[in-house]
């Protein structure tokens, strides 16, 4: 399994912080697909995604035990 | 008290400078950002700010990393608050030694805007008639991809 992570308005969006899913196996590109097809808010682009606090790229590959993270446009400071 | 950290408590902006101070410092800059009232006309109650903080924490230490590494001789410690805060309260705290103070300059203004870029915290303004999480405050899609 893979935990997903959700912060700020994506996380209004999904109504939770965190859910495990499985999705071992599929890479961050599908993620994405699965994403909007469970919530139709999500938008590609709208988000990076980050597996175990590390930016990723589309075509990186989840693996079980991943902690992965949707990360909307930050604004600190 | 960690060098980069994302706290919950007001921070004290003394206890970053002096980790960062060493006799080979003859500058230190220190800068805090602070909750504004009006920002475009629109009035701020209070902030609300969320962190992913095992990775927010990871990537002010990155900051710090990369400024060691382009200025030598610096040191630095950041540390950004979380959860409610009030007009004036103090959000980021960047402190930034050296041993001339042009460096110290430098690379503290490069540290925030590393911190508007790659670390994951985000901020919601509350106002009197809404609220609205704010993102994309520099429309820069850089970042860094692994």
């Amino acid at each position: 399994m893979i935990s997903l992570h959700y912060f700020a308005g994506l996380k209004e969006q999904t109504g939770v912080s965190e859910e495990k899913v499985d999705l071992a196996g599929r890479t961050v590109d599908e993620l994405w697909q699965w994403a909007m097809d469970k919530y139709p808010d999500f938008q590609t682009g709208a988000a990076r995604v980050a597996v175990n606090e590390e930016y990723a790229l589309p075509t990186d590959v989840l693996e079980a035990g991943d902690v992965v993270a949707f990360i909307p446009p930050v604004s600190g400071g | 008290m960690k060098a980069f950290e994302i706290v919950t408590e007001a921070i004290n902006p003394q206890v970053y400078a002096d980790l960062v101070l060493r006799p080979e410092a003859g500058a230190v800059t220190l800068f805090t950002g602070h909750v504004r009232e009006w920002t475009k006309g629109v009035r701020t109650l209070y902030l609300a700010y969320e962190a992913y903080v095992p990775m927010a924490e990871k990537k002010l230490a990155q900051i710090g990393e990369e400024i060691e590494q382009r200025w030598e001789g610096t040191k630095v410690a950041i540390a950004h608050r979380i959860g409610e805060l009030q007009i004036s309260d103090i959000a980021v705290v960047i402190a930034v030694s050296s041993p001339h103070r042009k460096t110290a300059y430098e690379a503290n203004e490069y540290a925030i805007e590393r911190i508007k870029e790659i670390v994951p915290i985000w901020k919601k303004e509350i106002w009197e008639d809404g609220e609205e999480w704010i993102g994309d405050q520099k429309k820069k899609p850089e970042g860094e991809l692994k």
